[in-house]
């Protein structure tokens, strides 16, 4: 199996040389260097959607925006890091302490984690899982628990109404995003991540947003759930500031509130990353990605995160526009609509498949 | 475990709170999300207001004015100078007339932009208070023209106003609101008015009959939001608005029922647009030149005798008592607010509803923490 732990694995053996002692070694390397370079890019990444966020915001609401860090403000995140860092760190009294101070890195690890089975394009992947779309789905609800630890922990009623809220959210829009990621999975015949992309091709008309009518409608389904996963205007009720002060966070301060903000930023190029993976072609520019050229391979990357950063900007652009919803309306809107449409979505796949002999609609319509 | 004990849980509301406008404290009893009452606490702004009046001079008393409700002093202030120049008999001079009949409208207009945006705001739509935000800044810029402040003016004085119009004045006054009407209400309404969310948040939410309405003294927006058609400027005319053409627009039940959040919400935008069309008649009538203030004694003193003034400010009716016996200063000022009065009507509608719309509920009645307290 392709992965970037057997490149590193392969390399450093065709370097050094086989031997049993440092065979471990290899293999340990092969797959803690990309676990620690994907940790720096995420982070870097999420650093950088901030600096994104309030540029786009800026520009939305007719304002200038961070210019003052670097050019055009782009270590504005770095600031506000050290900013962060320095901050005094305080623990309420009556808080649960080890589950406060547990509950941001629950949160951001699970994040991180679904970022192992990303495809960043190319042979850009840490682990091509044969469970891939499923390992994100499994650890992609693990947020809740986090969220949950750090509402309860804090000992405080709107910190309380937060955590219940997001735990309420999280589990309802798991499984219109499950049942839309399944559509794919029925056309793809496979759970990796990484077969998912090289089965479809570099032009629109080879995507699975445009196989058939049914995955078009399960890549908004699973766009707007991916909204309320990850807790995004007008979704944003765990922390809505206006109704809960801050929610889950209201008790956090400096460095740990800051794993918070971070864990949200990549969560958006997290859910960005799947989706444009998943029914947008990913990185696949028609070459295969382990066979082509570093110059070909960098390309893939390229194209991976161009359509990522245009959801991201769609999920930004949202943020700033939209009022929010009522929890009530939230929740009727998933088990009354999501639910049921994506699951139809589901059904008439398979039917789609089973009449047109597993081919899309464009595929039809060229005859 | 036998059986889960459901619990009312006690959520203090304030006074520190994003969304209650200032220091405000709500007591909710909540059973989870669901609100079984919301009681308002008060009194956290209080700063004697009232009781100064009884220790300075009648003059000296209009900057207090100014931080009754100080997104509008210009309307406080022009309150307060009509209740003293009725009871004492001052005549005014014309332009000054129609000066303040421009600063309070505008006034209106940044008052109102403010409360339509930050009711946004709570409900989560931060652009759109940005955008009222930028219109208001034209606004304060006018004020500063004309009177040298940008948030507390106190420009209307006992007599007349304070300065004369600066050169331009009529230009640009003219150009924000042919802005304001023509490009900016529209623009605002498709942002966030007519938005699917911002209506279904709104909508039958909050629902305060006619009757109920009166029964709780719910003045200005607040009282024509449930179908009332009452308005000072028309109904008890002060100052020239008999002189002046305008509609007093009243709810109807725009998207739901009548009285709800959403027509609160909407007889305020049609409300910027009135204020516009009275501005640029005033603007047209306005004399070029003239005196703008009658001179007082330095040591003013009304004659003995009480008198009760309304007038209509952005957040509703604003009654001025004033009892003098004659000396330097008032003998009692009771100040009567709209803000007051909505907030004893919160905890009957906040009844059987979610956290989230009592949010929505305490936007829509637009209520200005000092403007409680005094």
């Amino acid at each position: 199996m392709h992965s970037l732990a057997g490149i590193i694995y392969d390399f450093l053996v065709a370097r050094f040389g086989r031997s049993d002692l440092l065979d471990p070694l290899f293999g340990l390397a092969g797959y803690l260097i990309p676990c620690f370079v994907v940790l720096g890019v995420v982070s870097t990444i999420s650093g950088l959607l901030t600096y994104f966020e309030r540029k786009v915001s800026a520009d939305i609401q007719n304002r200038i925006g961070p210019n003052r860090v670097g050019p055009y403000g782009i270590f504005q995140f770095v600031v506000d890091g050290i900013k962060l860092f320095l901050k005094e760190d305080i623990i309420p009294d009556a808080a649960d302490k080890f589950l406060f101070r547990l509950a941001p890195y629950i949160v951001f690890s699970s994040t991180i984690l679904a970022a192992i089975v990303i495809p960043f394009g190319g042979p850009f992947i840490i682990a091509d899982l044969n469970i891939g779309l499923i390992f994100i789905i499994v650890v992609s609800s693990l947020v809740v628990v986090g969220f949950l630890m750090s509402g309860w922990a804090s000992n405080n009623k709107w910190a309380l109404l937060g955590g219940i809220r997001s735990a309420a959210q999280i589990i309802s829009y798991e499984i219109p995003a499950a049942f839309s990621l399944l559509t794919v999975v029925l056309i793809a015949g496979t759970f990796s991540m990484q077969e998912i992309v090289m089965k479809q091709g570099p032009w629109p008309w080879n995507w699975f947003l445009f196989h058939n009518p049914f995955t078009f409608i399960a890549f908004f389904i699973f766009v707007i759930s991916g909204l309320a996963e990850i807790n995004r205007l007008p979704f944003d009720f765990p922390e809505a500031e206006s109704e809960l002060v801050s929610g889950y966070n209201t008790e956090y301060s400096g460095m740990r509130f800051g794993v918070f903000f971070l864990a949200e930023f990549a969560n958006i190029f997290v859910s960005a990353s799947i989706a444009a993976a998943v029914f947008l072609g990913g990185g696949n520019i028609g070459l295969d990605p382990y066979k082509s050229g570093i110059v070909y391979q960098l390309l893939m990357v390229l194209v991976f995160f161009a359509k990522v950063l245009t959801l991201c900007l769609v999920t930004i652009w949202v943020r700033w526009s939209l009022p929010r919803l009522r929890i009530d309306q939230m929740m009727s809107m998933c088990w009354k609509y999501f639910i049921p449409i994506s699951f139809s979505c589901l059904g008439l796949t398979a039917v789609w498949l089973l009449i047109f002999n597993g081919n899309g609609i464009f595929w039809r319509i060229s005859g | 475990m036998a059986h889960f004990l459901t619990e009312e849980m006690i959520l203090n509301m304030g006074p520190h709170h994003p969304s209650t406008h200032g220091v405000l404290r709500f007591i909710l009893q909540t059973d989870g999300e669901m609100m079984r009452r919301a009681v308002p606490d008060i009194g956290f702004l209080h700063r004697g207001i009232e009781k100064i009046a009884e220790l300075v001079p009648y003059q000296s008393f209009m900057p207090f004015t100014d931080r009754i409700d100080y997104l509008a002093s210009a309307c406080c202030n022009l309150g307060y100078a009509v209740t003293v120049e009725r009871l004492a008999g001052i005549e005014i001079p014309e332009k000054a007339d129609y000066l303040r009949i421009i600063a309070a409208e505008l006034t209106r207009i940044g008052s109102h932009l403010i409360g339509l945006g930050a009711l946004l705001l709570d409900l989560g739509a931060v652009t759109p208070f940005v955008h009222a935000l930028r219109e208001r800044e034209t606004f304060n810029d006018l004020m500063e023209a004309l009177c040298g402040a940008r948030l507390t003016h106190n420009y209307v004085r006992i007599g007349g106003v304070s300065h004369d119009e600066p050169p331009s004045f009529r230009e640009k006054t003219r150009k924000f609101i042919d802005h304001i009407e023509n490009e900016f209400i529209d623009e605002f309404n498709e942002l966030a008015s007519f938005n699917t969310i911002f209506i279904n948040r709104m909508v039958n939410v909050g629902v305060i009959s006619p009757e109920q309405a009166i029964e709780h003294c719910l003045v200005g927006p607040n009282l024509r939001g449930s179908g009332v058609k009452y308005d000072v400027r028309k109904n008890d005319p002060y100052s020239i608005y008999d002189r002046l053409d305008f509609d007093v627009p009243v709810g109807h039940g725009k998207f739901g029922t009548l009285g709800d959040c959403y027509d609160r919400y909407w007889v305020r935008v049609e409300e910027v647009r009135e204020s516009c069309r009275i501005i640029r008649q005033a603007l047209d009538q306005m004399p070029e030149s003239g005196a703008i203030r009658t001179k007082l004694t330095r040591a003013f003193k009304p004659p003995k005798g009480e008198i009760y003034v309304r007038t209509e400010c952005p957040r509703g009716e604003m009654g001025f008592y004033l009892i003098s016996d004659g000396g330097a200063s008032p003998y009692r000022l009771k100040i009567r607010t709209g803000s007051f009065t909505s907030m004893a009507i919160i905890s009957e509608v906040s009844q059987g509803v979610m956290v989230a719309d009592l949010v929505a509920i305490i936007g829509s009645f637009d209520i200005v923490a000092p403007e409680v307290d005094r």
